[in-house]
């Protein structure tokens, strides 16, 4: 408000019509507030692009060559999140499933093209370096962790669901059933188990052939290189995750193209915060110039009514709008 | 009953309550006054509203909406809140008129205009309230909980400082009808600076609005995917606005005939629809170049020929460039009643092309598709009736579509 402060005129409330002197005044007044919001937008569009990618954050890989769909995984999860105990029948993964409010990670099973055998994939959060749902979330209820899993705050989400439009893979969930209480549910990658020097998420501590492993990212990506370098027949040469939606803290390993056992390939490369960036820039720019260029209209059209009035014109509005 | 009759004959001087909210009845023949069919209509669908209310907020979402986590948003969002607020523009597209491009002449349908704006923002907020998991924590993101990267943060603050700016713009026509001099000659002073700036709030949430599905562009039917999305919107809110302002007018002079003057009015009336249809169809015009650009820059030709590319070419081309060109047409020949058509049809292609961004087009390529459930289209009407309800209690009671007699204008 320092543009207030700064107009000096002992300026008496001004006429029921909107003099010169008054729009431009609020137009003043309306710089200073708008100086302070746009402040605010350029610092928090920086804080989306300063993802600072820490180093040692956590990750976890899934070498679906190594799958064998014991589901193992679902049981685990649904044990260590008070979920409900998941269906035991295997014929549950014939029909794709999506991660939802009552199983935060799920395993489908899909035909490989190439020798007719079953492939195997989890499901689940796959916590974004950029998420797209932290970038919308409209109270920050939803945080990258500098430890690395993208995290939740119940106690200040509003339920607007606008995370579940941004997440590219689709994997957020919201617990409609719940009348007063609804909230997001999703994978958080056990994040107080990890925490703690030693501990692992549930789903990793439970595969029997260690298809789903914890370490860093970095590591993780490293092994999984190594992987592809020493056996290049058996995988296809891609690290799913690695760059996708500007790359996930799970990464993914697979003998089979990864549009064959239902990734969303078509994410892109781009974090998904980008796709809103400019649009977020450009507002401090459109309250900054929108006071001026309609501050100059208006100048523009009185001078033009009070010279027509002057020449004698009755009617100035009727001129040069026919 | 005749003894309320009699009452009304010893010419009892009028109470506040029977003169400010009776309209000069006593309470029975006011009561009397209210039954008629319109309202009968309105008090079964209202009360079915109330029905599907308690139930969303005992038994959740899940039991009054076909939403899933594919399909977040639904008809609550898609229409109550998308629609809403661009239906709702008129307000903001008069106030620059009259205000900032000083077309004085454009003056007398400000206030339904922006009564029409104050109101549809309102209830977009309540429709919010029935969608939102937790809606007694609206306030969160205005108190202390910044989600700044958010376009949604940007939509939350835009709406709430733009219903205060519009509550101030109307508040005016409120202090006339109490007959508060001193607060109203202070509401038009400050009405004005409200004015300004919620015209700027109006540009950026009007395309905020469309930013939000910015960050869908995997789930957002490539035709209607565009980087000039948030354009788009705020275009095409101008259109609406200016189309809403002709159908609000027109149903105003046919509903509330002993507000709006004689035949000298209608003909004023007439001369500001032709400008308004003139105005829509140049904005108009240029929405439909952009929205062609979008499909070039995404090179998304040929989709054209699908069943959803059919559907774009119905939106942009029999919804916006040919009422386009016949707004001109009509407006040349003075056919003042395709004028209002025109202005109906427009209405419908916002309606459908908010719709179409946040139901049809979206998840475009999810086998299973997304259809409201009835309790949602209930609360919907419902939200629609209140908003007429409302507003006629307004018109009816405070100068609206007239100048009070004991005021100067503005």
């Amino acid at each position: 408000m320092a543009d207030m402060a700064g107009c000096d005129c002992n300026c008496t409330p001004g006429p029921p019509t909107l003099s010169r002197r008054g729009f431009f005044r609020a137009a003043a007044a309306l710089g200073g507030a708008v100086a302070l919001g746009s402040v605010a937008g350029t610092k928090n569009a920086l804080a989306v692009e300063d993802f600072d990618g820490r180093p040692d954050r956590f990750g976890m890989l899934t070498d679906m060559t190594k799958c064998v769909g014991c589901r193992m995984c679902e049981q685990a999860c649904a044990k260590a999140n008070n979920l409900p105990t998941p269906p035991s029948d295997p014929a549950v993964m014939d029909t794709p499933r999506r991660p939802s409010a009552q199983a935060f990670t799920v395993v489908n099973k899909y035909t490989n093209p190439a020798d007719g055998k079953p492939v195997f994939r989890k499901v689940q959060c796959m916590h974004c370096d950029e998420p797209a749902c932290a970038s919308a979330c409209l109270v920050g209820a939803l945080k990258k962790s500098p430890e690395g899993p993208v995290v939740y705050n119940e106690d200040i989400c509003i339920g607007c669901r606008y995370c579940m439009i941004a997440c590219p893979f689709g994997t957020l969930s919201y617990d409609y059933t719940s009348a007063l209480t609804p909230a997001v549910r999703k994978c958080i990658m056990c994040y107080s188990k990890i925490k703690q020097e030693g501990g692992m998420p549930a789903c990793a501590s439970a595969c029997p052939p260690k298809a789903t492993i914890f370490g860093k990212r970095s590591e993780l990506l490293k092994a999984a290189q190594q992987r592809i370098m020493q056996e290049p027949g058996k995988y296809v040469d891609q690290i799913f995750g690695q760059s996708e939606a500007g790359g996930t803290g799970w990464l993914y390993l697979s003998a089979v193209p990864f549009d064959k056992t239902g990734f969303k390939t078509d994410v892109g490369k781009t974090p998904y915060p980008e796709y809103t960036k400019n649009f977020l820039l450009a507002v401090p720019m459109v309250l900054m110039m929108w006071p001026a260029a309609l501050t100059g209209i208006n100048a523009i059209i009185r001078r033009r009514d009070k010279g027509s009035e002057a020449t004698g014109k009755t009617e100035p509005h009727e001129e040069g709008r026919r | 009953m005749t003894a309320s009759y009699t009452e009304r004959v010893d010419s009892r001087p009028l109470s506040w309550v029977e003169e400010k909210l009776f309209m000069g009845q006593t309470f029975s023949q006011y009561a009397r006054s209210l039954v008629t069919p319109f309202n009968a209509v309105a008090a079964v669908i209202v009360l079915v509203g109330l029905a599907v209310a308690v139930m969303r907020f005992t038994q959740g979402l899940a039991a009054t909406t076909n939403l899933s986590d594919t399909y977040p948003w639904g008809l609550w969002i898609g229409f109550d809140v998308m629609t809403g607020v661009a239906l709702a523009a008129g307000g903001y597209t008069l106030a620059t008129t009259v205000y900032i491009f000083k077309l004085d002449e454009y003056r007398p349908i400000v206030r339904p205009a922006v009564l029409t704006g104050l109101l549809g923002y309102f209830f977009v907020v309540i429709g919010l309230c029935f969608d939102l998991g937790r809606p007694w924590r609206l306030p969160f993101p205005i108190i202390g909980y910044f989600g700044v990267t958010s376009v949604m943060f940007l939509v939350g603050w835009h709406v709430f400082l733009y219903l205060t700016c519009q509550f101030v713009e109307f508040s005016p026509a409120v202090f006339e009808w109490l007959g508060w001099k001193r607060f109203r000659a202070w509401a038009v002073r400050i009405a004005l600076g409200a004015t300004i700036f919620g015209v700027m709030l109006s540009t950026l949430h009007q395309s905020a609005l469309g930013a939000l599905f910015l960050l869908a562009p995997t789930k957002l039917h490539p035709l209607w995917y565009s980087p000039l999305i948030p354009i788009n919107f705020f275009i095409s809110s101008i259109f609406a606005g200016i189309s809403m302002v002709i159908v609000e007018s027109t149903l105003s002079h046919k509903v509330f005939t002993n507000q709006v003057g004689g035949p000298e009015h209608k003909e004023k009336l007439d001369k500001l629809t032709v400008g308004l249809a003139k105005a829509a169809s140049t904005v108009m015009f240029t929405y439909f170049g952009i929205r062609l650009i979008g499909v070039m820059h995404s090179d998304a030709y040929g989709l054209l020929g699908t069943p959803l590319g059919l559907w774009f070419l119905l939106e942009v081309v029999g919804f916006v460039l040919i009422p386009s060109f016949v707004f001109v047409y009509a407006a040349r020949r003075r056919m003042m009643r395709l004028i209002r058509i025109t202005a109906a049809v427009t209405v419908l292609g916002v309606i459908l092309n908010r719709v179409d961004v946040s139901m049809i087009a979206f998840n475009w390529q999810e086998p299973v598709r997304y259809f409201p459930a009835w309790s949602e289209f209930a609360v919907t009407l419902t939200i629609i009736m209140l908003f007429l309800l409302l507003f006629r209690w307004i018109v009816n009671r405070m100068p609206v579509l007239y100048d009070h007699p004991d005021f100067e204008a503005e």
